[in-house]
């Protein structure tokens, strides 16, 4: 699709600038082109590249190892479904191939509206609450077999959007600090001790 | 057998979780939120905060259970500057605790960074957040902005010359980057592979090949309490290696599954499994068949096991290892191939393809497990898992020995073996009744056999 609006190459120097080494950005980057245009792009990873000063091959290389990244268009709803052990043991499975049915597609695959896409997911960290899915990676704990046809048609409605916001949005709120508040620290060639750790020797606090 | 009830004992990491606004720093700072910095900004120099966590004996949270003040101690003196890692990329099968401390209790994370950080003398923290948890990710950024606007974090935090900056970094899907050298790459940019080792601790080389400390989510949320009450009264809690409190996530087949925040090393499996105030017996009255002790990476425990304290050494004593805290339970009715499969087919997918043994290994388990379920197993597949293991992981041994890098792969052993050499039978029965293992097995817990009811002695025979 597209390179970086110009509000989002603003976003992208802030996030940048957090850094010691620009090419530590590059997953927040393609979090950000994710968020721009629900998948990445061929044109945003070129665009990232010349951002943090890296190949378009080595964009590729990193957005290519981590799952969460879609090089394709996805559903509006990205519904993943963890069937790992504590899910397993108490319904996960069944939850999957009860989406599947509703859904009208396998896990993997994205219904002919471009309204759901639906995976089979690894743990996500919800044991306790099990069996639990995620929709673009807001949580639903212990989905009962009625929850779901109820689930489903509150997100087809846009029912549940203040929660559950678009594919590719991560985090709603974004890290700020006014630049007088920053600590700026030296680069990581610069061999400085840091000043309170001469308290150690005075072994003052003053 | 523990016949006395757990003591009444402080909630060091969980005591804002009962209040919906234990996220926001009003809500922190009422509750004593910031006072441990404070007092060890205005009366403590950073070894004397090294000095608290070294006499706490706080080990480390996230798995490997290494000693946080020993892992500081390791910075080579005189390099600068030193990085601060947080690792929250919780994905351990079962694990359930960093998600619950992120969401609910940032504050307490933020200032166990920064307590951490004056003591080791790191100019900047990164707080890896696991990518698929969006809310933590949103309270860790709200938490953080507030505490910069308040003076908490940034420049000359609270007046003193202790400056740091906490950025918020968040990852994109992959088990792997728990670990702590592929945590760094993923932090550079990389694709999150691990380091070969040496050097064996990141302290020495690290992030931008710089000294750097990682720890884990539960291991920081420690800090503000122990510099708050010593490090001592930590230590009195608990078991002489195990001191303080631990979170352990009870799941799987029992009543009340829930995130309890116990008495590290006194309370058992069975209180944990069994008592009315944590999981609460078996769901439907069912008998219990396995239960994995600490995440996907443990070998299976059995019910001769239920009166082992949560200790780290006693666990290790009996062959398998508290881990993350992450406790599954599975009762009678479970299919331990269907379990084993389930548990190896997450390392298959999540190994990072860098060691030849991890990457071949756990897919052809992978493949021969589902081959059993599809009923196609044949004769001499039990005996081929088991090979397979031998390969990743020679003779089976707990410690696993090591054939890769890292450990992810000599962790696929666990569930085959557990489940192979206690549930014989119903592997038999998948594989036209042979089940034979003639690779030598190592592990203590795999050998392990069921305790025997007590039988009445037999009437003598009649001569």
């Amino acid at each position: 699709m597209a390179r970086f609006s110009p509000e989002n190459i603003t976003l992208a120097h802030e996030i940048i600038d957090r850094y010691p080494v620009a090419r530590s950005a590059m997953i927040p980057l393609l979090h950000l082109a994710q968020e721009q245009d629900g998948y990445v792009s061929d044109e945003a990873m070129t665009h990232i590249a010349e951002l943090v000063d890296a190949t378009p091959a080595e964009v590729l290389g990193t957005c290519s190892f981590y799952e969460m990244f879609k090089r394709e268009p996805v559903g509006e709803y990205l519904v993943n479904v963890c069937t790992n052990i504590s899910c397993l043991l108490t319904g996960g499975e069944e939850l999957l191939e009860q989406l599947e049915e509703k859904l009208g597609v396998k896990a993997g695959s994205t219904t002919p509206d471009g309204k759901f896409t639906l995976e089979d997911v690894e743990c996500i960290a919800a044991c306790t609450e099990a069996p639990c899915l995620q929709v673009n990676y807001r949580y639903f704990h212990k989905v009962s077999h009625d929850q779901v046809e109820e689930l489903l048609d509150d997100l087809s409605l846009g029912r549940l959007a203040h929660e559950v916001p678009k594919h590719g949005t991560l985090s709603r709120v974004r890290q700020q600090a006014a630049p007088e508040r920053r600590a700026r620290v030296a680069r990581p060639t610069v061999n400085v001790e840091p000043v309170w750790l001469a308290r150690n020797n005075t072994g003052t606090t003053t | 057998m523990s016949e006395a009830t757990p003591r009444e004992i402080p909630r060091i990491v969980t005591s804002r979780w009962d209040v919906d606004d234990g996220f926001t720093l009003e809500r922190y700072e009422a509750t004593g939120g910031y006072a441990a910095l404070r007092k060890a900004l205005d009366t403590m120099t950073p070894a004397q905060v090294g000095e608290e966590v070294k006499a706490a004996s706080l080990l480390g949270r996230g798995g490997a259970g290494f000693p946080a003040g020993v892992k500081w101690g390791f910075c080579p003196p005189g390099v600068f500057p030193r990085y601060l890692v947080v690792n929250g990329d919780e994905s351990e099968p079962g694990t359930y605790k960093d998600r619950l401390l992120m969401e609910r209790d940032p504050h307490q994370l933020i200032e166990g960074v920064l307590l951490a950080a004056y003591a080791i003398g790191c100019g900047q923290a990164f707080l890896y957040v696991r990518g698929e948890m969006a809310l933590a990710q949103e309270r860790i950024a709200g938490a953080l902005n507030d505490a910069y606007a308040a003076g908490y974090v940034g420049r000359n935090i609270m007046g003193s010359e202790f400056s740091i900056d906490v950025v918020l970094h968040w990852g994109a899907g992959a088990y792997i980057v728990g670990e702590e050298t592929a945590l760094i790459e993923s932090l550079e940019g990389n694709r999150g592979m691990p380091r070969l080792k040496p050097p064996f601790f990141p302290a020495a080389k690290g992030l931008y090949l710089q000294p750097t400390v990682v720890n884990n989510v539960e291991t920081l949320s420690n800090l503000p309490w122990i510099v708050a009450n010593g490090g001592g009264a930590f230590a009195e809690l608990g078991a002489e290696k195990s001191t303080g409190t631990r979170l352990f996530a009870v799941s799987g087949h029992v009543n009340s599954p829930g995130v309890f925040e116990v008495e590290f090393g006194v309370t058992t499996f069975r209180d944990l499994l069994y008592g009315k105030e944590y999981g609460d017996g078996i769901r439907d009255g069912n008998k219990l068949k396995a239960f994995i002790p600490g995440g996907a990476s443990a070998p299976w425990f059995f019910e001769e096991h239920l009166d082992l304290p949560l200790e780290a050494g006693a666990v290790g004593a009996a062959g398998s290892m508290l881990g993350s805290g992450a406790i599954v339970v599975m009762d009678e009715t479970t299919d331990a191939v269907k379990a084993a499969w389930r548990l190896v087919r997450f390392f298959a997918r999540e190994s990072c393809g860098k060691c030849t043994p991890c990457r071949e290994g756990t897919a052809w388990l992978e493949k021969l497990l589902r081959r059993m379920l599809d009923g196609q197993g044949r004769p001499g597949d039990v005996d081929k898992l088991m090979d397979v293991c031998d390969n990743i992981s020679p003779q089976i041994t707990w410690p696993p020995k090591q054939t890769t890098i890292c450990p992810l792969g000599p962790s696929v052993v666990s569930p085959i073996a557990s489940a192979v050499l206690r549930f014989k039978d119903e592997f038999a029965a998948y594989c036209g009744g042979d089940a034979e293992v003639t690779v030598a097995i190592g592990g203590k817990a795999y050998l392990s056999q069921p305790t025997q009811p007590e039988q009445p002695e037999p009437a003598e025979a009649p001569a």
